[in-house]
């Protein structure tokens, strides 16, 4: 009997040790609703720990896409929203979900492909004409398809290029409904066109092969937008907090710290803070 | 195939470096796993007794709608517990989003069905042996459930063990209600999500690896200390 006792504690005590083994967590904190790029590049891991440090807030990052992130925000989830779509973020401004919307810093858009090039647009500067010529070959592109920026920023460019990609999904245009580097992945996979990020792709490892194909047209400007979750809409947002995030990204520090993030020694994000909320 | 070769090199260099953020992760897996199981057998072990032991209009029912539960999506449960846990849900206020708590509700939710469902059969399979000794006893049907729980213990086990390599497995629930935020709500499961989408295949194979490894040793020790039970119970 007492064997059987002592075994069955032994059990238990694991059981409390593990409930109860949690790391505690830092009282002062705040939740960002960002986007994939941000974490998935490295930046957020390079600046966070500045600002932690200078400040003693610490800063938990959901990160999903711009779509999502601004739903969260949209229900009070989070203090602060770092993503980047430019008219989705001034709508969630105007509804009342945001205080304020800052520019924080931009990079670009870029087409990556495989090396066969089967619609012939390497070297190509014009997204609208690339994307025509896609179409025309019927070559396979692969869409986030989630509602995130760059699927905003996608769809915006084939509207621009007159191309019915609704006609074509499950043809050659193929909606992944996940994440970038997940939309990588898959278009690496299917040997797929893909509109992504620089920093994303940046970043990205399983790259087999593939290569950015388009780039250096203003219409694949990716802008990134700052904003404060509307504390009156919000009781539970910490604001004072929030707000000195946001202010610190803005300062000539937080500036300086995203236009040093460098990887393969390229730099990622190019710092446009202009103070003055559009 | 080169990222398997490089995968299990990346999972032995993390091990044996005794990288301190793996075992923080590999920590709050347990954790989570672990208290969601406790937690799901605490209620999952007697329901399922009790249902096993009583009869009642419509119980027939309610035991194929227990064991379709077992099919759950997790996704779906994310999704829910996320709506009720938001602050525009009714659970706002108990500020649970983006907690391990959470985490830890997504996967008992998770995991109660399967328990409860494996224990009623068990424990309807154990009755018929007993169910003369019982009827001549007299006993009621409290210490009937209790009785049969008691005898059945060992095998309840693989019921706790089916319960726990779901709840370790499973990533859809918990990204959602976690958040998958660095040092807070970060899982083993959700890591290997981020690494992949990252591209870092090799080193999200790795990780599946250890989890793995975690999971084999969680059902060694399960095992061990059931021959060990079993060993002095009989002695």
């Amino acid at each position: 009997m007492n064997g059987r006792f002592s075994a069955l504690a032994c059990a238990a005590a694991l059981g409390l040790a593990l409930v109860s083994g949690g790391a505690l967590a830092a009282d002062k904190f705040i939740v960002v609703q960002s986007t994939t790029s941000t974490q998935n590049s490295g930046l957020l891991d390079e600046l966070l720990p500045k600002y932690t440090a200078k400040s003693g807030t610490e800063v938990r990052v959901v990160a999903v896409g711009t779509g999502q992130a601004i739903k969260n925000a949209a229900n009070c989830d989070g203090d602060v929203l770092l993503v980047h779509a430019k008219p989705a973020e001034e709508k969630f401004v105007a509804e009342g979900g945001g205080v304020k919307r800052f520019d924080l810093m931009h990079n670009d858009f870029v087409i990556i492909g495989p090396e066969s090039d089967p619609a012939g647009v390497a070297g190509m500067t014009d997204a609208e004409a690339a994307l025509k010529k896609i179409a025309a070959a019927k070559a396979p592109f692969a869409s986030r398809g989630d509602e995130s920026g760059t699927h905003q920023k996608e769809r915006s460019l084939w509207k621009a290029a007159g191309v019915d990609v609704k006609a074509a999904s499950g043809d050659w245009y193929r909606e992944t409904g996940s994440g970038m580097g997940e939309t990588i992945n898959t278009g690496v996979g299917m040997g797929a066109y893909v509109l992504t990020d620089r920093a994303t792709w940046s970043a990205h490892k399983n790259r087999a092969g593939y290569k950015i194909l388009v780039e250096g047209d203003k219409d694949l400007f990716n802008q990134y937008g700052v904003i404060l979750v509307n504390p009156a809409k919000c009781p539970n947002v910490k604001a004072d907090l929030g707000q000195d995030f946001i202010d610190w990204l803005l300062s000539k520090e937080g500036q300086d710290a995203i236009a040093a993030f460098r990887i393969n020694g390229e730099q990622q994000f190019f710092p446009d803070a202009q103070k003055s909320a559009s | 195939m080169q990222d398997f070769g490089s995968a299990v090199w990346q999972a032995l260099g993390l091990v044996a470096s005794f990288d301190r953020d793996l075992l923080e992760i590999v920590l709050l897996s347990l954790r989570v796993s672990l208290t969601a199981v406790l937690a799901a057998g605490l209620v999952g072990l007697p329901l399922g007794a009790v249902l096993a032991v009583l009869r009642f209009p419509g119980s027939g029912l309610l035991v194929v709608l227990l064991n379709a539960m077992m099919g759950l999506p997790p996704v779906v449960v994310g999704l829910v517990l996320y709506l009720l846990l938001s602050h525009a849900g009714v659970l706002g206020p108990l500020n649970l989003l983006y907690t391990p708590t959470a985490m830890i509700v997504a996967q008992a939710v998770l995991v109660t069905p399967i328990i409860a469902a494996l224990a009623r059969q068990t424990v309807a399979d154990i009755r018929g042996e007993y169910r003369e000794q019982l009827q001549v006893l007299g006993v009621s049907r409290r210490t009937e459930v209790a009785t049969l729980l008691w005898d059945a213990r060992y095998s309840l086990l693989t019921a706790m063990v089916a319960g726990f390599g779901r709840a370790i497995a499973e990533v859809g629930a918990v990204i959602i209600v976690g958040g998958n935020i660095n040092h807070v709500t970060r899982v083993m499961t959700t890591t290997i999500a981020l690494e992949t989408s990252k591209g870092n295949l090799a080193l999200a194979l790795g990780l599946g690896m250890i989890l793995l490894s975690l999971t084999i040793l969680v059902n060694a020790a399960v095992q061990g200390l059931r021959a060990t039970a079993a060993r002095t119970a009989y002695a």
